[in-house]
């Protein structure tokens, strides 16, 4: 922004610059500030109607019953960024193998079952303990991520359709429960009380894969060099 | 005052600092890296901030907001990566600078 041509107006632009920030970085503290001590409601609220949410983890209980539509728009921002990624930059389907040595190789065989094992584990303690979709596609994505860099090839034999169903069963999967969900109890996004548990346990399942799958894929879109254009 | 405002207060600071940077460096990956710290800031602020229930466990709600968060912004940040990368080819260089400095 600021040109080199002149440095004694750069600098008096930079400590105006500070001043204004430090100006509304001192509003916003005093902001921060006045808030009242304890805030009880939003968490009242949750305690409350904990038991009729299908789940005991009150994060995930927010996460995929109060307030599923928040994690329905975010698995289609997810979705709209890995598009935005591909119709930018042309993602070749097979990965670099420049980092590969024998020590990776080994860490590489040891650590992507273990991974897929923890994600699994942070997939079914969810329901009770912190964990869920997201550590659990985080993790899945991160041994991915290992894969394409010690030179393996995960997307070489699953690309194309299977790798699309794969990238937007999530979304699929939200939109078919909420009008299923119209159906049952007339409400978009109300389950139904008995099956509440299954269909968090589906709906997590599934987003955990695209989370996985779409987070690597967006690594892999970004790592990448001239050459394999 | 309770502990958990100076977190929040951390979180303002650490926005403002990232704002500061955003604003000033012409480097496109540092205003990248810029926004990630403001980021960062606002889930600290949101992460203290739901610690003010006053039992033993903090408010789910802001905590889940925050999960949702991080993931998005980590997916703004491939995207904004892949656009500086997709600069960097056509011009060179990973700077954005005005027509007259040319």
């Amino acid at each position: 922004m600021i040109a080199n041509k002149n440095k004694s107006e750069d600098k008096i632009i930079r400590l105006l610059l500070i001043m204004l920030l430090t100006l509304i970085a001192s509003m916003v503290a005093y902001a921060v500030l006045s808030l009242p001590e304890s805030a009880t409601n939003l968490q009242r609220l949750v305690d409350n109607n904990i038991d009729i949410s299908g789940v005991s983890n009150p994060v995930t209980a927010v996460l995929l019953n109060f307030r599923v539509y928040d994690t329905f728009l975010e698995m289609v921002v997810l979705l709209v960024a890995l598009l935005g990624v591909w119709s930018i930059k042309e993602v070749p389907i097979e990965s670099m193998n420049d980092l590969k040595n024998p020590v990776l190789d080994t860490l590489v065989d040891l650590l992507v079952p273990f991974s897929l094992l923890v994600s699994i584990y942070l997939l079914w303690v969810g329901a009770h303990a912190p964990g869920g979709a997201f550590q659990a596609g985080s993790v899945f994505g991160a041994g991915l991520v290992l894969l394409m860099l010690s030179g393996r090839q995960p997307f070489l034999n699953f690309k194309g359709l299977p790798l699309h169903f794969a990238l937007i069963i999530s979304v699929t999967l939200f939109i078919s429960i909420s009008i299923y969900s119209m159906f049952a109890t007339g409400e978009l996004l109300k389950y139904p009380l008995s099956q509440a548990s299954s269909i968090i346990f589906i709906l997590e399942g599934m987003a955990t894969v695209s989370i996985g799958l779409t987070l690597s894929l967006l690594f892999y879109g970004i790592y990448t060099k001239k050459k394999y254009k | 005052m309770n502990m958990l405002f100076i977190y929040a207060l951390t979180g303002t600071g650490l926005f403002f600092i990232g704002f500061y940077a955003l604003i000033i460096h012409t480097n496109l990956l540092r205003k990248i890296l810029a926004l990630n710290i403001m980021g960062s800031g606002v889930f600290l602020v949101l992460i203290s901030l739901a610690m003010r229930s006053g039992h033993s466990s903090p408010d789910p709600v802001s905590h889940a907001m925050v999960i949702t968060g991080i993931v998005v912004a980590v997916s703004a940040t491939a995207l904004a990566l892949v656009l500086m990368l997709k600069v960097v080819d056509i011009t060179g260089k990973p700077d954005l600078h005005d027509q007259e400095d040319e």
